[in-house]
């Protein structure tokens, strides 16, 4: 089984609990205004075995126990569910701690099960919540939000640990009553660990640059401590179990 | 035998008759600490004002162009200055190189044309007398070593396949145990000295004759110390009764070292647990309080901040700013097990928060996966705070150097008072694998008479073929061109360190060691990373020699990709090892001047700049004149997996073959460390 990678980040501490090692998975349906990885929307990517993944993590276990692991990221690491599950499955069976990084979109409320191998080989699953309204979702995304919340739901009544996260852009998602119903979501979720606020940031403009793409938030700044704080206590971010 | 200044201390070996042995009174005598950071205490009043004004100085430092005030008339002896002051009412801690704060003082013993030089360029004039003298009369290191060099050693000089070496300054690396000053108090120290003179006697080889005449240089720099100390109104001569006489006489000691020599580095070792005790001892009496505690390091701290050397524009620029590498090593774990944290481990770190973070003294924490937790955290906040913490491998080194060991520079680790090290500034590998392509043929100088490309080495094949670089063919050379190089470089490195000895010996420096020291030879190695990936392209890639009119290479067109150091992909990092072990392998087979020991280093933190300016286009793609990476770091911008695939790059170096230290320098903003919530 091979997959398609954009890349490894050997010490990621933002993406999860701990020191993680981090794959960027290749590809990603969404095409959210903010995107700081727009370099990982279509295909393409270096493909590699589950084998070399798994090999490439383990280098890095000395560095796992504060309770580190692998991350999976992208892109959308659910595009290529079967590679994540088999590699979830060969680092759990090595003892590691495994941590999703989705937004969800790719879940199915027809078919829900579809995705249950993939999350009994999952400890944790970071889910991006882009915006609680669903028309709002789709301007910001392209696309709506009604499966996304199924999942957070689905992730919840399963026993699943989340982490919810969020983007917060000025005047895009960062309007309080916005915020007020993310929390209001998040309080019918029985599972979810942790809140994060993830301010928005200019670093993507490059990569736009780089790859021809106009970008869409040109003049956005990034919020001010102030709004950031704010969507905090709103939302309630940080550790709160 | 006892002192009255000892009441209170755990005696032992230390304090038995005929023993120096600092060591085991640190042992016998200090408490570990295992607790936060949360007794320390702020800046009094005086230390404010006092640093204010010493700011105020250093501000008006900068605005005279770097050099505030240079002595031009009086050579600089370990005695050879009245005493001067910031402050005198302020100061608990007393002593400065020259009469007054900032003064740069004249130290020609290194070469009289570079002290000369300095002063010029700072519009300066050298007193003729003193020209006269050192031109007249005096020969200089310098001198010497100009003296024998072969035209061979000076041909790798100007091309810069050699570069750094200490042949027109001071080698500087050698840490005094500073702490005996304290301990022992001076007259103490030259009776052990007047004892290891009188017993070296016998057949009077050459050895033995420079033996004696070395021990009285020794005891006549302990008893100008002494002298010097008296000018402050101090006797040193019975050991320190008090912490703030204990921190006096070991500064003192270490002032003394840097008014006689202009070292490159000049470091002061492994201090702040030994005062400890003392400290210890006074809040026992009552006598001190914590504040005061704080007080006498901060005062402390701040002359080490004012240490200046009088030195050329282009040293400055070779390391980035003006830096005299006051090391001092912090923390660290026993060989019994116990911590060598003690609070005054976090008062000397506190003095960054105090007085505001500064690149000097370096702060060198010996990094333990032991040390107590709330240690390493309280080093994390101030290293986030001020970046102004070095970091090395206490579990790496203790097992060589046991527990009472301390850096000299960066990396250069030492056991303090038996240790001491001959500087070999550094060999460019970058450099050495263009010779092996070109036979010898320096791809940048040229030959002053036939204005040809510099024929450095001995005329060795050069490759000829204008098809991709074959690998093997490329090592078969480059192994040649390394075993000429560090038989060349030992060489002049041999000559040096003789001419040093002979004209700028570090009496007082030595006359804190123990008469019969351990010597390193200290080899160091630039342009690892731009070597490995230089090989890695040639292995893995296609790279196309490219030559000018002479045929010699002096660009290469690459074809595909390649590994690269820094991925933790070993097929770029067992090329690392391969060459690191291959030119230490090299060195090692060499004569050594004194019965060194052959180590090397992977060290440039700044040089590497300068170092590239004088290399060629290298097959890895990098352009000439592009800096080569510090120390052991891979090449700029080429690691792609983040930071602990670098490090673990970095760490597939062997210290065996590194032992005077490998450098990586890391640059890391907090936010990327991870979130606080």
């Amino acid at each position: 089984m091979t997959g398609h990678i954009h890349s490894f980040e050997s010490f990621g501490t933002v993406d999860g609990p701990g020191i993680r090692f981090v794959v960027f998975m290749q590809g990603c349906p969404m095409r959210c205004l903010y995107c700081h990885n727009p370099d990982t929307w279509t295909g393409g990517g270096t493909e590699h075995s589950v084998e070399d993944v798994a090999a490439r993590v383990l280098r890095y276990r000395n560095y796992f126990s504060n309770g580190g692991g692998v991350t999976v990221s992208g892109g959308e690491p659910m595009l290529q569910q079967a590679f994540v599950t088999e590699l979830f499955n060969k680092l759990k069976a090595e003892g590691l701690n495994t941590c999703l990084d989705t937004s969800g979109v790719m879940f199915d409320e027809k078919d829900p099960d579809a995705v249950m191998p993939l999350l009994n080989a999952t400890d944790l699953v970071l889910l991006d919540i882009k915006h609680i309204d669903p028309e709002e979702h789709k301007k910001l995304t392209g696309r709506g939000n009604e499966n996304i919340l199924a999942f957070a739901k689905f992730l919840s009544d399963h026993g699943k640990k989340m982490w919810i996260r969020h983007v917060l852009v000025p005047g895009k998602t960062d309007r309080d009553d916005w915020l007020t119903r993310l929390r209001a979501f998040i309080d019918t979720l029985d599972t979810v660990e942790k809140v994060e606020v993830l301010p928005y940031h200019t670093m993507g403009v490059v990569k736009y640059e780089k790859l021809g793409y106009d970008y869409p938030l040109q003049g956005v700044e990034p919020p001010t401590a102030e709004r950031v704080e704010n969507a905090k206590k709103i939302l309630r971010a940080g550790f709160q179990k | 035998m006892y002192f009255e200044a000892w009441e209170g201390f755990t005696p032992g070996k230390w304090s038995e008759d005929g023993e120096i042995d600092t060591r085991d009174f640190i042992q016998k005598n200090y408490t570990p600490y295992e607790g936060d950071g949360s007794f320390l205490a702020g800046p009094t009043a005086a230390t404010t004002k006092l640093w204010n004004e010493v700011l105020e100085l250093m501000k008006q430092e900068r605005e005279k162009g770097g050099v505030l005030d240079a002595d031009t008339e009086i050579i600089s002896q370990i005695n050879s200055h009245p005493a001067g002051y910031i402050d005198k009412d302020l100061e608990k801690i007393v002593g400065l190189q020259t009469d007054k704060p900032l003064k740069r003082a004249l130290m020609p013993f290194g070469g009289i044309r570079m002290a000369e030089q300095a002063l010029n360029m700072y519009g300066y004039q050298l007193s003729p007398k003193v020209k006269e003298i050192f031109t007249k009369y005096r020969k200089s290191h310098n001198d010497g070593v100009y003296d024998a060099y072969t035209p061979e050693m000076r041909r790798a000089r100007t091309s810069h396949i050699l570069t750094g070496l200490p042949d027109t300054y001071g080698r500087g690396r050698i840490i005094g145990d500073y702490r005996r000053v304290a301990l022992y108090g001076i007259d103490y120290l030259i009776q052990q000295k007047e004892a290891d003179k009188l017993a070296n006697n016998g057949n009077m080889t050459p050895e033995r004759i420079r033996g004696r005449e070395e021990l009285s240089d020794q005891i006549k720099a302990l008893k100008q110390l002494k002298e010097m100390a008296m000018t402050y109104g101090i006797d040193i001569s019975k050991p320190a009764k008090t912490a703030q006489e204990a921190i006096q006489f070991l500064y003192f000691g270490y002032l003394g070292a840097v008014k006689d020599q202009n070292g490159a580095a000049m470091s002061i070792g492994r201090n702040s647990t030994f005062l400890d005790i003392y400290i210890e001892r006074d809040f026992k009496r009552g006598v001190l309080t914590e504040e005061e505690a704080q007080e006498l390091m901060d005062h402390f701290i701040m002359k080490l901040r004012m240490v200046r050397f009088m030195r050329i524009k282009e040293y400055n620029e070779l390391f980035s700013g003006d830096p005299t590498w006051v090391t001092e090593s912090i923390g660290g774990m026993g060989i019994d097990g116990r911590t060598l944290v003690t609070k005054n481990s976090f008062r000397v770190l506190h003095t960054l928060d105090n007085l505001g973070p500064a690149p000097e003294p370096n702060m060198t924490v010996l990094w333990s996966k032991k040390l107590p937790v709330a240690f390493k955290r309280f080093c994390a906040d101030i290293s986030i705070r001020t970046s102004a913490i070095q970091y090395e491998s206490d579990d790496l080194m203790r097992v060589e150097m046991g527990d009472d060991y301390a850096i000299a520079c960066c990396v250069s680790g030492m056991k303090v008072g038996k240790d001491m090290q001959f500087f070999g500034a550094r060999a460019n590998l970058a450099k050495c694998l263009l010779y092996a392509i070109n036979g010898g043929k320096d791809e940048l100088m040229r030959d002053k008479v036939t204005g040809k490309h510099l024929q450095v080495s001995p005329k060795f094949e050069a490759i000829t073929s204008d098809g991709p670089l074959d690998y093997d063919e490329v090592i078969d050379k480059y192994e040649t061109m390394m075993n000429w190089l560090a038989r060349l470089y030992v060489n002049t490195l041999n000559l040096i360190h003789y001419m040093h000895d002979k004209y700028s010996y570090e009496a007082l420096e030595m006359a804190l060691h123990d008469t019969k020291v351990r010597r390193f030879f200290a080899t160091g190695i630039a342009g690892l990373s731009c070597v490995v990936d230089s090989l890695s392209a040639i292995k893995y890639a296609k790279v196309y020699p490219i030559r000018d009119e002479e045929g010699v290479v002096v660009d290469f067109r690459i074809e595909g990709d390649f590994p690269k150091y820094g991925n933790n992909d070993d097929r770029a990092d067992q090329i690392a090892v391969w060459l690191v072990k291959t030119f230490m392998r090299e060195i090692k087979a060499r004569f050594t001047y004194r019965d060194s020991i052959p180590t090397m280093s992977i060290l440039t933190i700044t040089s590497n700049v300068v170092y590239g300016k004088k290399t060629g286009n290298t097959p890895d793609g990098r352009k000439a004149g592009t800096p080569l990476a510090p120390g052991a770091n891979p090449m700029h911008g080429r690691d792609h997996n983040g930071a602990l695939a670098s490090l673990e790059s970095v760490a597939k170096l062997p210290y065996e073959f590194a032992r005077d230290g490998i450098s990586n320098t890391f640059s890391i903003t907090p936010q990327s460390l991870g979130k606080k919530d």
